[in-house]
């Protein structure tokens, strides 16, 4: 499955469009990272357990997204976009979306 | 008064931490953008200056999320009955992002180039979506450019 977030591949064609395909994860952090960070909002510096938090979630997004390109018979996503949104205090939306093609 | 000294104290904690810690963070900043100097990234939809030929493709990401220290805070809080420039977070929003683009430039070392890069910024913070800018989350993403052998 290749991912990108070009609309054109250099040297492949697009054969066919299979449409939009999207993956999404809401996600908390726990009790002891919200602490730490509290803390860190004194200090300053890098919050590292946040940094893993996000990227870990977004990783699960894009999962999901390819699984659905998978079940549609793609072999690519393309045009790839990613948004995060807060959508409560201590909660964030991580949402991946593009649109699954097969190419050759 | 115990609260305005207990606030007098925490700024002074987070001016000294903060300093160090900034001080610090844009040292190994310059560091490594010296030596990814030789892959270059470019916003443009397509690769820049590449013969079509045989090349592979990848989605690179990187994301950092920083958070502000009390003096800033507080500083930020005066700047913001003044106008003008809010140094305080000037500062913490280009460390966010140019971390962002190293750590997606250390994703494939290899690359001849990243193009099509977007940066994203969100504030992440217990009053998100009030305008408060607690911590930052930065994330950098583009597709990267690996000639085949």
């Amino acid at each position: 499955m290749l991912i990108t977030n070009t609309e054109i591949i250099p040297g492949k064609t697009i054969t066919q469009f299979h449409g939009l395909v999207s993956g999404s994860t809401v996600r908390a952090k726990h009790v002891g990272r919200d602490f730490m960070a509290g803390l860190k909002n004194i200090f300053g510096g890098e919050l590292k357990g946040y940094t893993e938090l996000l990227s870990e979630s977004r990783k699960e997004a894009m999962e999901r997204m390819t699984a659905q390109a998978k079940q549609m018979g793609a072999n690519a996503v393309i045009n790839v976009r990613f948004s995060t949104s807060s959508v409560a205090s201590g909660a964030a939306e991580l949402y991946v979306y593009g649109t699954a093609v097969t190419l050759s | 008064m115990e609260n305005l000294i207990l606030v007098i104290v925490l700024t002074a904690v987070g001016f000294v931490t903060g300093k160090i810690a900034e001080n610090k963070h844009y040292t190994s900043i310059r560091e490594r953008e010296k030596a990814t100097l030789k892959l270059p990234i470019t916003n443009t939809r397509k690769p820049l200056g590449i013969a079509p030929g045989n090349v592979r493709l990848e989605l690179v990401t990187g994301s950092v999320v920083i958070s502000v220290d009390y003096f800033k805070m507080m500083l930020a809080g005066l700047q913001n009955v003044f106008g003008g420039h809010v140094t305080a977070y000037e500062s913490l929003i280009d460390r966010a992002r140019r971390e962002a683009i190293l750590r997606m430039k250390a994703q494939k070392p290899r690359a001849t180039q990243i193009f099509n890069v977007r940066i994203e910024t969100t504030s992440i913070s217990k009053n998100a979506g009030r305008g408060a800018v607690g911590s930052v989350e930065v994330l950098a993403y583009g597709t990267a450019l690996t000639k085949a052998n």
